[in-house]
């Protein structure tokens, strides 16, 4: 009798498990899983010139001639300037700021909550914002860089990448602050008090102190920096959509044109699986690196 | 006994240059970092001709309120707000359901395949959104979804964050606690609901606040599955509010701040949370 009711429990247990995971795995199998399968299956077929004709079988001759085509070199390019030139910069700002506020000053509080201000504006607003401001006719930043009328900023080639830049670094300034903030402040008084002690000077204590306690957040807002910038879509697109001349055209924005522009699917999901493949890399890197490189303050 | 004025003025000296140092400092930053919000609150409170106007005018001395109304309704921005709150809050609501149920079922109750199911819902922490917007487009589309809520909402009624974290947190109950709720006759449900949720507050409150945020900021697919105002999100809105004329710049400033002003609130209500929320996408690829 007793091993029958045992059973019987058992069973209940398990169905109310699978009952409560249902939910989130019906919702993967049909928006996460099935649609990567989609994508490398897609990547299969080669989408016709014109629209009405059917797809064609290519196998996976269109993944290399994709691939290694001067186009998706080119977004790579862009992509990692971009990365280049957003994510050292943000890191560099991030800790000098949040070193720079975190004294003992009356009125301190105001410039930490204006430092972390920019958290509060999703892509879009920022975005918005500096296209206004950098507009030709009326933008004030063109006025003031001497930009007023003729070409404007975001439509110059070489200036386009690097402003659409400064607009994500801003954007992102404020969670980087935040972020420094809180691992500065997690540093034990201790630790810098005997460096004190010992008689180090505030910039040999920060260097010997301060950065390797750091490590670890640093490390951490890189690898965030480096997806998210692979992932920057909303800036291109407000911003200078690709142009001038695909000068910001990075890797996501060439899918959605693919895509959405082109109605080109077989390009775009070869191109998608190479930015899964990429940021699965990345992510699989960060752990890697994350078990052997980086400094752990708890450990002593 | 009088300290030495030769002694002690030269250190206090230097410290106040010092502190007057870093006081410059900080005001250049917060200039240079603040500006930009700055003028935006200016410019939402000036006519376009005036923006537009050389030199420029850095102090607003006769404020107008009318490019709000302005903004919220001839610009739709009260629609695009109210969009995104619903579908804002509805994902919200079932990420902490469906996370809070899976993790715990993860954590606490024994049944076959459960770690091997568990390795499938971490594993879509490895498939970024972007890289499937093409094939989950034809979904939405195939399911007769497009330009409707259910394609903003359903795509993201789980998430795999949050089911690491709720998991890591009910293995963290402690034993004892099961095992005397058993005793008092608990099942499941009710343990999760009267002691592991309750328990685990500041979770909820910091998986929420980056639900929220991260739902609120969606843009991408926003953009790919609605083409009319009424299920645009105010992301996709800002878009349509940027194509506006240049005789209507002022409109455009404010209504960049109604768009804002509901995450900064969210914020400083929330600030205790924050760090932990702003970083609970960590394990996000």
């Amino acid at each position: 009798m007793i091993p029958d009711r045992n059973r019987s429990r058992k069973w209940r247990e398990a169905l109310l498990g699978y009952l409560w995971v249902l939910p989130a795995l019906g919702v993967f199998a049909v928006f996460v899983f099935y649609p990567l399968g989609k994508a490398v299956w897609l990547g299969l077929y080669r989408t016709p010139p014109f629209p009405n004709l059917a797809s064609k079988y290519v196998g996976a001759s269109q993944y290399g001639s994709v691939l290694s085509s001067a186009p998706f070199l080119h977004s790579l390019e862009r992509t990692v300037l971009f990365v280049i030139f957003t994510v050292p910069a943000g890191i560099v700002l991030g800790i000098a700021l949040a070193a720079l506020a975190n004294q003992r000053l009356a009125g301190i509080r105001v410039f930490r909550t204006v430092f972390s201000s920019t958290v509060a504006t999703s892509t879009a607003v920022a975005s918005v914002i500096f296209f206004t401001l950098l507009d030709p006719q009326v933008g004030l930043f063109s006025y003031w860089l001497g930009k007023r009328g003729g070409t404007g900023i975001l439509q110059n080639p070489t200036l386009a990448l690097p402003a659409v830049s400064v607009v994500t670094l801003w954007q992102n300034i404020g969670f980087t602050f935040i972020l420094m903030s809180a691992a500065l402040q997690s540093i034990p008084d201790e630790l810098l008090d005997a460096a004190r002690i010992d008689g180090a000077a505030s910039w040999f204590r920060f260097r010997s102190v301060t950065l390797p306690l750091l490590s670890p957040t640093v490390f951490f807002a890189g690898v965030v920096g480096i997806i998210g910038s692979f992932q920057a879509f909303g800036q291109i697109d407000l911003l200078t959509q690709g142009g001038p001349n695909n000068h910001t055209l990075v890797l996501i924005y060439y899918i959605y044109q693919a895509a959405f522009t082109n109605n080109n699917y077989g390009l775009a999901a070869v191109l998608s699986v190479a930015l899964f493949l990429i940021l699965l890399i990345l992510t699989l890197g960060q752990f890697w690196f994350l078990e052997r490189r980086v400094f752990y303050g708890r450990e002593s | 006994m009088k300290a030495d004025p030769s002694v002690t003025a030269r250190p206090r000296t230097r410290r106040a240059v010092s502190v007057t140092f870093r006081y410059v400092l900080l005001g250049i930053m917060a200039v240079i970092i603040g500006f930009p919000i700055y003028i935006t609150v200016v410019n939402s409170l000036l006519s376009a001709p005036q923006i537009a106007a050389r030199p420029p005018t850095l102090f607003p001395l006769h404020p107008m309120w009318g490019s709000f109304a302005t903004a919220f309704n001839q610009a739709h921005l009260g629609i695009y707000l109210r969009n995104s709150m619903i579908v804002t809050v509805l994902i919200m609501v079932a990420e902490l359901l469906t996370s809070i149920l899976a993790g715990y079922a993860f954590a606490c109750v024994r049944f076959p395949f459960r770690r091997t199911i568990f390795m499938l819902c971490i594993a879509t922490l490895m498939v970024p959104m972007e890289a499937t917007i093409v094939p989950n487009r034809q979904t939405i589309v195939e399911l007769g979804w497009f330009n409707s809520f259910p394609a903003l909402i359903v795509p993201f009624l789980a998430s795999g964050v949050g089911i690491f974290l709720f998991r890591q947190a009910f293995l963290g109950v402690p034993r004892d606690l099961h095992d005397a709720a058993r005793l008092d006759g608990y099942g499941h449900f009710r343990f999760l609901t009267r002691i592991a949720v309750p328990l685990n507050r500041p979770l909820i409150g910091a998986f929420a606040l980056y639900a929220f945020l991260s739902a609120w900021n969606q843009y991408l697919w926003p953009l790919i599955v609605t083409e009319t105002n009424g299920v645009r999100t105010v992301q996709i809105g800002l878009r349509q509010l940027q194509a506006l004329n240049v005789d209507q710049t002022n409109v455009i400033f404010a209504g960049t701040l109604l768009a804002a002003l509901p995450i900064f609130v969210l914020l400083l209500i929330f600030q205790r949370q924050l760090v932990r929320g702003l970083t609970a996408g960590a394990l996000k690829g």
